[in-house]
């Protein structure tokens, strides 16, 4: 069924009685031509664009749980494509671009807003550093600004802008970053994927890998062994646990990441902010909650919940920042787990076994990165290559001292 | 999380600074043992969902190195030693 506005009228004219699923729920079939696994984000827009721009057919997305119950349910819902470094801004950039052409793609509201981001400066070498990240922005084909204090000032004339320490300078800004509706992006992936042919199996977790001569030939699932011809690994935050199924041991830590919601308040942040002076990032929702974040715990988990010093930490970034939220309550935390890569930058690439291919290491920036993930996944797959986008994740950076590593601080699982 | 340090008893973990698995005490020779083997250790992890052996720095407190193990699922911690005692265990050092 296609969405649109005369589908609504009609609907509501003859009580909704015409509304069906949004997707099958199919038994897994004996083989596939494609497996992915990981029914998040990032796999369902494998799928989806496996079918859709590659013109692949016989694909299933395993899935432990259900449709969209990982990561691309718990993130800080933001889009943005300002990196520095040349293995990621075309990339980021290239999503940045599916996203504004999302909605119409696979007819589904998910809600992209691009509201703008602005990254704070407090330091005259902050400046140079955002003024140098624009300008490589720039020359990849992305929009950036730098902002004066007082276009800053008009903007949010509330925030704490005389601050002894850190005082707003400045920012950077991306007009076209913003936000989207995250659990729509997974739902509208699902239907798009549904719709061309594509199984997606839930509640199926792998349990196994099927190797044999180097070559994958299946996977053993709680539902049965399914066979196939090539299968995607995308769950990052279990990205170990899965590979290791294949003999794998990756050049990632899982890590919990928490974010927050306030109460309900009156429109008065209208875009995406980052504090520059501590780890805090926020906006604010439609529905009026400030969605903010900041650090990893810290620790290995794979529980998905942190501890209060990280809400501590959080909150005083948030008040350094805008003393007037001091008064709001939070309403809800929650913490997803993270693929921390050993630079911060995200994997896609094939593996050692001829057949297994592998996506993830995307540490906590992977929610802006779905469309040209699931792209460039699904271009690995299709044709063995990788897309001209994508072509620095690979596996063997570390080893051949190619990292991609935009704070510069080496080899730490603590980086974005 | 509270860290029960065998010296000094129960310590708040924020005192403490995390540096990572604790097989990162079994550095290998980065001159006779091949490249491979310093790239495995120095990137690549266990990443463990249960039980774990991780190092933490007491930055806050005596400035000991201990081996915690702590299930990554539940934030139990399970056993704390002091680094020294299991590298001196495992025939390193004085």
């Amino acid at each position: 069924m296609r969405y649109s506005a005369f589908r609504v009228i009609a609907e509501a004219l003859t009580g909704h009685r015409g509304w069906t699923p949004v997707w099958r729920d199919p038994e897994p079939q004996a083989d596939y031509d494609y497996i992915i696994i990981g029914g998040g984000g990032h796999g369902l827009a494998t799928a989806y664009y496996l079918a859709k721009e590659f013109g692949q057919s016989r694909i299933a997305v395993l899935e432990k749980g259900y449709l969209g119950g990982g990561n691309v349910g718990r993130n800080t819902t933001i889009i943005r494509s300002n990196y520095l470094l040349d293995g990621n801004e075309p990339f980021y950039e290239f999503s940045m671009k599916l996203w504004e052409g999302l909605e119409q793609d696979f007819n589904y509201n998910a809600m992209v807003s691009q509201r703008g981001i602005i990254n704070l400066i407090h330091s005259d070498a902050q400046r140079d550093a955002f003024t140098r990240r624009g300008n490589a922005m720039i020359l990849n084909g992305a929009d950036a600004e730098l902002l004066d204090r007082d276009k800053v000032r008009a903007m949010y004339p509330w925030l704490n802008f005389d601050n002894a320490r850190f005082p707003i300078k400045g920012a950077l800004m991306q007009r076209r970053g913003g936000t989207v509706r995250h659990d729509a992006v997974a739902w509208g992936y699902a239907r798009g994927a549904d719709m061309r042919g594509v199984d997606l199996i839930q509640n199926c977790e792998v349990t196994g890998m099927r190797i044999e001569g180097g070559r994958i030939l299946g996977v053993e699932t709680t539902r049965g062994y399914i066979g196939a011809r090539k299968v995607g690994v995308a769950v990052a935050g279990s990205s170990s646990k899965v590979m290791a199924h294949a003999g794998m041991r990756l050049p990632i830590e899982s890590h919990v990441l928490q974010a927050f919601v306030s109460e309900g308040l009156k429109p008065f942040i209208d875009g995406v902010m980052t504090f520059g002076a501590g780890h805090f990032y926020v906006s604010q929702s439609d529905k009026g909650g400030l969605v903010f974040g900041g650090d990893i715990d810290g620790y290995n988990s794979y529980a998905q919940r942190g501890n209060l010093p990280v809400i501590e930490d959080v909150a005083e970034g948030g008040m350094a920042l805008m003393p007037a939220i001091g008064r709001a309550r939070l309403l809800r935390t929650w913490g997803g787990i993270m693929d921390m890569s050993m630079d911060g930058s995200p994997i896609i690439d094939r593996t050692p076994v001829d057949g297994l291919y592998f996506n993830g290491g995307w540490c906590y920036g992977g929610f802006k990165a779905t469309p040209a993930s699931g792209w460039c996944f699904a271009h690995l797959l299709a044709r063995d290559e990788p897309h001209p986008t994508a072509r620095a994740y690979r596996f063997d950076r570390f080893l051949r001292g190619l990292m991609i590593d935009e704070k510069g601080q080496g080899a730490t699982p603590n980086l974005h | 999380m509270i860290i029960n340090h065998p010296i000094l008893g129960p310590r708040d973990a924020q005192e403490f600074v995390y540096l990572g698995d604790a097989s990162l005490m079994n550095r290998p020779d980065g001159m006779s043992d091949g490249i491979e083997a310093f790239h495995d250790y120095l990137y690549n992890r266990d990443n463990p969902a249960g039980a774990h052996r991780e190092l933490w720095y007491h930055e806050q407190g005596d400035r000991s190195w201990l081996v915690v193990t702590r299930n990554t699922v539940t934030h139990e911690i399970l056993k704390v030693e002091l680094a020294r005692d299991v590298a001196s265990k495992a025939g390193r050092g004085k």
